[in-house]
């Protein structure tokens, strides 16, 4: 039971900037320390130790190549984990994240390759419009289901993300989508008109972060619009603040929840093309490779803040750039990164304990 | 056993909820706390429960301060609480509710429910609470439901025990049980704290009443030598008048027809039963009835909750079977749902998200699916000020606002558009007397301006009140009709219990 609720003023997020930031860095400071300290219990030697930190450090912010790899690991994060913000919002757990990248970038593929002579201004946005809708659609299952039967979104988005899984891998196994020089599966390249162009080419060619990142910050930004300033984000909002109460007041409960439900996997969706049609240009089996669930982390590790989520998914991207660093640099298993990621959530889904461990950072004790 | 509070203040930011109270409350004694809507009796309840720190001031018991971090120090001070949203498990037992946070374990940790169950009884027999330790939850009458949580408190080896408006929630009938354990709590020597906003009840209990009004105590009376009248101009700082005052109602055509309406409770159960009803423009038709005989499912259905079996429902002239809830509130329908925090509120959101539930996408809040903030805000201010929400601005969140204050939000959203027919269910619950004065003049003013009203209250006085005609619901039927003018108090009750003589059988007109 809370009784001291906080009054939450239009300026929310700013009022509550401060205090959020503070939170996400002494989480992380926590992190590196248990990290550090694993390391120690596993042997590792304290040179080694400081190479990792500091390879981790110089691995994701330390040059503009690593910033560019950096980037480049946030983006399909920030998006997907932009597409699981507008779902919580409606009161939807959605855990096919993962599926509806995979079928979305599926689409995205497919309306890559399949028209290669049509201009990009043309091509570009259609292929990434087929991904948005690749992953509605698988999403919006869940949405109708929830609606006509009941069946809690958490089971069925879990269902889906398997369905997802196997067809992706069957659409990698047989033409048209499979490459035809190729035994394997492995899909055909996406044509260059539906490439997510590189942003840095004319600076250094080797570096490859590219248009997903400016998507990123559009779909942001449009996520934020849309809940706070539409009709349709108030209806959305309802739904998860009391979908009853919604109801009482007329709202379609059962059209706004499979909207928000298909909006969610569509920009998950989005986030797919940002792999098949950006760093990867084409589809391998299980290209998503777990990414819906860390951008779950991602969306909340920013409590469903759509402006947080882009900073959050920066932070993960950056562990996840400078792990690699790490991992090669001083031999440690990107599985430490995982750990570090770990603790992070951790610590912010239970502030109380960043609280007891570092007093004196939140001495005025902010009782609403 | 006394405990006394010494200049309690608690703020929240700059506003002050509690404004240096302090009070004491004896063991065996009943102490009633008054006070408007907002006026700090739940902060300070709070406050006594550890739920939040006060700001200032001292607790203390039997004269040794102490000092409350959370709910567990209180009950282990003596100190129970029962919270007006019950904190109960429906899958659980009684029993098991009861031992929840606190489970007797056998050598080995096994739960040991046999002694539970039997302090249980014991704690029942004592004060005549007639519970059975082994029943379940669900399904429970909340009457029944608010004993299991005395229950938890006494099990708890409370001595001071805290009631926050603990008959909002009760029956007429109810009430005279719960009165009746009050009493042999008192006559156990507990110290009682108790909120309400109903003054005959405060007449009836009291032994010692204190008044607050914006956080500080403005008066403290005694029950023998005070009357009720006398406590709501304590309260609200100006005399109120308790008795609503109309004119004969000029009813004009028929806004609201039902005919022969059948409707099931979910399952195959009918909840409702061939109800036929007419409500006219101009008058207020009351429904009386004890909870749980239909009232909800009429409600609901009618708003277009509730898929209707058989039956015509007409509203503003023509059928409105398969039509949206949007569309019958375009077409004029409002509707004051009975509980506010399910389903009248969205609590997190703030005050003016709120006030617009149901009206942001006219043409006055939005354009192309864009909401225009500034002026949702702008007319959220205006339905603050005029009914008197006290909330710091529009921006705070619903939950923030006291629970009278919060029904208010409601009552303002539902009345703030051009309407033809208003479902008020339980429109007052909660709400304080000076309040109750206004919302009730308001109905009568939309009745007056040519609204029909259809009021559903399980309070018979407010039905009494306000109603120009009065329909008893029973068993979902309607089963009997009264003319307010002419109305007898006793054989309402009767009616609503089953029992009708052959000339109130209800006789409706049918609808042209
Ligand atoms: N968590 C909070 N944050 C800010 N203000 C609050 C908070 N809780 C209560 N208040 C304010 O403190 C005042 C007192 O509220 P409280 O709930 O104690 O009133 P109350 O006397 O119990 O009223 P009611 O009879 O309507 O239940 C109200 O104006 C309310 O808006
Ligand atoms: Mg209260």
């Amino acid at each position: 039971m809370t009784t001291d609720i906080a009054v939450r003023p239009a300026g929310f997020w700013r009022s509550e900037l401060a205090g959020s930031v503070m939170l996400v860095l002494a989480a992380l400071v926590t992190a590196l320390v248990v990290a550090a300290l694993i390391m120690v219990f596993s042997g590792v030697s304290m040179p080694q130790i400081g190479l990792a930190l500091t390879s981790l450090a110089t691995g994701s912010f330390g040059s503009p190549q690593a910033i560019s790899e950096t980037l480049v690991a946030a983006t399909p994060l920030i998006i997907a984990g932009l597409g699981f913000v507008i779902g919580a919002k409606a009161g939807l757990f959605n855990v096919g994240v993962e599926g509806q990248i995979l079928i979305g970038g599926m689409f995205g593929l497919v309306a890559g390759f399949s028209f290669p002579d049509l201009p990009m201004i043309v091509h570009l946005p259609l292929a990434l419009g087929c991904a948005f809708v690749g992953g509605a659609l698988l999403a919006g299952i869940a949405g109708w289901l929830k609606v006509a039967s009941g069946a809690h979104e958490v089971i069925t988005t879990i269902m889906l993300n398997f369905i997802a899984l196997r067809f992706v891998d069957f659409l990698l196994r047989n033409p048209p989508v499979q490459n035809p020089e190729r035994s394997d599966p492995i899909s055909r390249f996406v044509a260059d008109t539906a490439t997510l162009p590189k942003l840095f080419a004319w600076f250094d060619p080797s570096m490859r972060v590219n248009l997903g990142i400016l998507l990123a910050v559009l779909v942001a930004v449009f996520v934020a619009w849309l809940l706070w300033r539409t009709t349709l984000g108030f209806e959305i909002r309802v739904m998860g603040a009391n979908q009853q109460a919604g109801r009482f007041a007329g709202m379609n409960t059962a059209r706004t929840v499979i909207v928000a439900m298909m909006l969610s996997g569509g920009i998950a969706g989005l986030a797919g093309a940002t792999l098949t049609q950006g760093v990867l240009g084409r589809a391998s089996p299980d290209f998503a490779a777990g990414l819906g669930f860390e951008a779950i982390a991602v969306a909340l590790l920013a409590r469903s803040h759509p402006v947080g989520v882009v900073f959050s998914g920066i932070l993960f991207g950056a562990l996840t750039a400078g792990g690699r660093r790490m991992q090669v640099a001083a031999g440690v298993s990107l599985d430490l990164i995982t750990i570090v990621q770990a603790i992070v959530l951790l610590c912010i889904a239970a502030p109380m304990l960043i609280r007891t461990i570092y007093p004196f950072l939140f001495r005025p004790a902010r009782e609403s | 056993m006394i405990i006394t509070l010494d200049n309690i203040t608690k703020r929240y930011g700059s506003f002050v909820a509690n404004d240096s109270i302090s009070l004491s409350v004896r063991s065996g004694e009943v102490h009633c706390l008054l006070g408007e809507n907002g006026a700090g009796k739940t902060t300070l309840m709070n406050v006594i429960y550890g739920l939040s720190k006060a700001d200032g001031g001292q607790i203390s018991i039997d004269g040794k301060a102490v000092q409350f971090a959370s709910p567990k120090d209180a009950i282990a001070a003596g100190i129970g609480m029962v919270h007006q949203h019950f904190m109960l498990i429906p899958a659980f037992s009684v029993t098991e509710n009861v031992v929840l946070g606190l489970e007797p374990t056998l050598f080995g940790d096994r739960l040991d429910l046999d002694a539970a169950r039997k302090r249980v009884r014991d704690i029942s027999a004592q004060f005549g609470l007639e519970i059975d330790p082994d029943a379940p939850l669900e399904g429970m009458p909340v009457g029944i439901q608010q004993r299991v949580e005395i229950v938890k408190i006494l099990y708890r080896a409370a001595d001071i025990m805290i009631f926050d408006e603990p008959t909002a929630v009760l029956t007429p009938q109810e009430v005279i049980e719960f009165f009746k354990i009050i009493e042999s709590l008192r006559a156990a020597g507990k110290a009682i704290l108790f909120i309400t906003h109903k003054l005959n009840e405060v007449m009836e209990i009291a032994d010692r009443i204190t008044v607050l009004r914006h956080g500080k105590v403005v008066g403290e009376a005694d029950p023998a030598t005070t009357s009720s009248g006398e406590l709501a101009n304590l309260m609200v700082g100006r005399p109120v008048s308790m008795l609503v005052s109309r004119t004969e109602a000029k009813a004009g055509d028929v806004v609201l027809a039902l005919e022969n309406v059948h409707v099931t409770d979910g399952t195959s159960k009918l909840a409702l039963d061939g109800i036929d009803l007419v409500v006219k423009a101009g008058e207020i038709v009351g429904i009386a009835g004890v909870h749980g005989n239909g009232q909800t499912e009429l409600i609901e259905v009618i708003a277009g909750l509730r898929p209707i079996v058989d039956g015509r429902i007409c509203f503003a002239g023509g059928d409105i079977a398969g039509i949206s809830p949007r569309e019958r509130h375009r077409r004029g329908l409002a509707h004051v749902p009975e509980d506010r925090s399910i389903a009248g509120l969205a609590v997190t959101m703030s005050v003016a998200e709120n006030m617009v539930l149901d009206s942001y996408y006219e043409p006055r809040f939005s354009r192309f699916g864009r909401i225009d903030w500034s002026s949702v805000r702008k007319a959220a201010a205006q339905l603050v000020s005029q009914f008197d929400v006290r909330t710091k601005s529009v921006d705070a969140s619903a939950a923030s606002l006291s629970g009278g204050n919060q029904q208010k939000v409601v009552i303002a959203r539902e009345m703030s558009r051009p309407i033809k027919l208003m479902i008020a269910a339980q429109p007052t619950r909660g709400v304080d007397v000076g309040s109750i004065e206004y919302i009730h003049k308001r109905i009568v003013e939309a009745r007056d301006e040519g609204v029909g009203v259809l009021l559903v209250s399980t309070e018979l006085d407010e039905v009494l009140a306000l109603s120009d005609r009065i329909l008893v619901m029973f068993d979902g039927r309607i089963l009997a009709e009264f003319d307010s003018r002419t109305a007898d108090r006793s054989l309402i009750g009767l009616a609503m219990a089953g029992v009708v003589t052959q000339s109130q059988t209800h006789a409706p007109e049918i609808a042209p």
